[in-house]
């Protein structure tokens, strides 16, 4: 049961309840599809990019509670960040789900998704919808990505 | 439940000597995060009773060789071996003939043989194939791949909320472009049991080619190949306690002869030069190359099992474990069952309220409870019912009435947690 509570802990229950930016952006100029065709999860993460400033950014979509949390946690961590700080948390955050970052240094709320280590099946949960964004910034039409 | 189906579970459960079998399958007696192993997933694969391990281990320790081909005893036992599998597995179905049964990796590879080399070689552009809302993926994809090819159509008849096929339309499906009809026996998403029988003999009165994909339905009912009429039937080792990468294609001996062979290689000719080559006969013609011949070992092994436990006796218990399960399920609160239909084998598909099914799966994984979470490769099902996933407990006869307790309390953990 604890390590239960460590991956579903209140800030993951939180956010799955009342995900963080789950809307359209209608004038978003980068947005791509997220889909974990294992499980079903689907999502669409929709970036306003202003230079290289992540503007505004939203995601909508279903899943289980470790990706809707983790898109909303993602959401909320990346707006107002130059692309060069995205780059680098997209990294730290799949260095420390795969296991070569010790977790403890993610940036702040971040730090929740710790938890996800200890369930190898469910890390793809996690990392959906960084992936998706990181497409999405990379690409200007929309794109498709899979994690599985 | 009525009290008289409550007696009836009753004495099935009481009648079934559940300490004697579970002592068969060593690997239920484990523990998982602390907790004692509660299997559910059997409808993804079984667990493999010690007599089917042994089978296997034995065929290794002092038969092994290649089958067909030696003169030498270990190569005469292996092909002894081999083949008194295959009588078995003539048994078990009820075959007329062992040509009529044909070794192949899986339900999957059968449905593709068919496809590839009795379907393919006679369709037409416009040409239908039907089969249903029910299938799983590997009744799917093949026939896609055969209408991709072709230019021939895919028909499904459709389905009820219940999980049942809608059969009112039926009929009409079969036409005269119809080249074959494939459907499941038991579908492993919902557990529903299909009227195949019934509809096999609507399609031969047509003279429409049948194939019946028995994959979910070998593990847990009597099968008589003759009596469903069907012109093919399927299944998998592994969903019926036998060693994975060993299924059977069934296969009417007239239809099988007048098929040209699906791959090429050893051990399916009777001669070879490099004008001509001579296919060897049944069942021969279909199985190139090397067998799986340990998986046929203990394939074989499999239905001695569970003939030496009765598949009567099987299909009852499990039954009554299937009642009581979903007799629990129903009176929780916050469960949607998903697949109500009349009858059902072996499966229970639902959702927890709130619950994402791959939550669910992950909360119960904590208590040793190891059930599916997902689509089942069956997302047809899951898009009529506008949903991504269902959790799936899956019974086969090891299961007991402490186990059903133990989904139950998982059940409990995982609204709390996410209350």
């Amino acid at each position: 049961m604890s390590d239960l509570r460590d991956l579903y802990q209140q800030v993951i229950m939180d956010h799955k309840k009342k995900p963080r930016n789950f809307r359209e952006i209608t004038d978003a100029n980068h947005m791509a599809h997220g889909n974990n065709p294992l499980c079903g999860d689907a999502l669409v993460v929709y970036v306003k990019l202003n230079g290289d400033v992540i503007e505004d950014i939203s995601f909508q979509g279903s899943g289980c509670a470790i990706s809707v949390a983790s898109a909303s946690l993602m959401t909320e961590t990346l707006k107002g960040k130059t692309l060069a700080d995205a780059e680098a948390l997209y990294e730290d955050v799949h260095k420390a789900l795969t296991g070569d970052k010790d977790a403890a240094e993610l940036t702040g709320k971040l730090q929740v998704l710790a938890g996800v280590k200890e369930f190898p099946a469910r890390v793809k949960c996690a990392t959906l919808s960084w992936h998706t964004v990181h497409a999405a910034v990379d690409s200007d039409h929309d794109i498709s990505v899979s994690t599985e | 439940m009525t009290q008289s189906t409550h007696n009836l579970v009753d004495t099935m459960l009481n009648d079934f000597d559940i300490a004697a079998i579970r002592r068969d399958f060593p690997i239920l007696n484990q523990q998982i995060n602390g907790h004692p192993l509660v299997y559910l997933d059997n409808a993804a694969s079984s667990q493999k009773p010690v007599q089917v391990i042994d089978a296997v281990d034995q065929y290794y320790r002092l038969d092994n060789a290649n089958v067909h081909r030696g003169v030498h005893r270990l190569s005469q036992r292996a092909t002894d071996a081999y083949e008194a599998a295959r009588s078995k597995v003539r048994g078990f179905l009820n075959a007329e003939s062992d040509k009529e049964i044909i070794f192949v990796r899986g339900a999957t590879e059968a449905i593709n043989l068919v496809a590839q080399s009795f379907v393919r070689p006679q369709l037409q552009a416009g040409d239908e194939i039907l089969i249903s809302y029910l299938e799983h993926h590997a009744n799917i994809v093949p026939w896609q791949m055969v209408c991709e090819q072709t230019g021939a159509k895919l028909k499904v008849i459709p389905m009820t909320e219940s999980g049942e096929l809608n059969l009112s339309g039926f009929d009409e499906l079969l036409t005269d472009k119809t080249k074959i009809m494939a459907v499941g026996q038991v579908s492993n998403a919902l557990g529903t049991v299909n009227s195949v029988k019934q509809m096999t003999e609507k399609a031969k009165v047509k003279g429409i080619p049948v194939l019946i994909d028995g994959a979910q339905a070998v593990p847990h009912m009597q099968v008589d190949v003759q009596d469903l009429d069907c012109d093919f039937y399927v299944f998998s080792g592994h969903k019926m306690f036998a060693p994975t990468g060993i299924g059977t294609l069934y296969g009417k001996q007239a239809l099988l002869e007048a098929m040209p062979p699906w791959q090429g290689g050893g051990d399916m000719i009777l001669s070879v030069s490099f004008d001509h080559t001579e296919y060897n006969t049944l069942p021969y013609k279909f199985e190139a190359g090397t067998p799986h011949i340990a998986g046929a070992v203990g394939l074989g092994a499999a239905i001695d099992y569970m003939e030496s436990v009765g598949i009567e006796k099987i299909a009852g218990y499990e039954h009554a474990l299937l009642e009581l399960a979903t007799d629990k399920l129903s009176a929780m609160d916050g469960i949607r069952i998903v697949g109500t239909a009349k009858h059902k084998a072996s499966v229970l598909s639902f959702l927890i309220e709130d619950v994402h099914p791959h939550d669910v799966g992950t909360i119960f994984d904590q208590e040793g409870v190891a059930i599916r979470a997902g689509h089942h490769c069956a997302q047809p099902v899951m898009q009529y019912y506008g949903i991504a996933a269902t959790a799936r407990a899956s019974f086969a006869f090891y299961n007991t009435e402490q186990e059903i307790d133990a989904l139950v309390k998982a059940i409990h953990t995982t609204q709390e947690l996410f209350a």
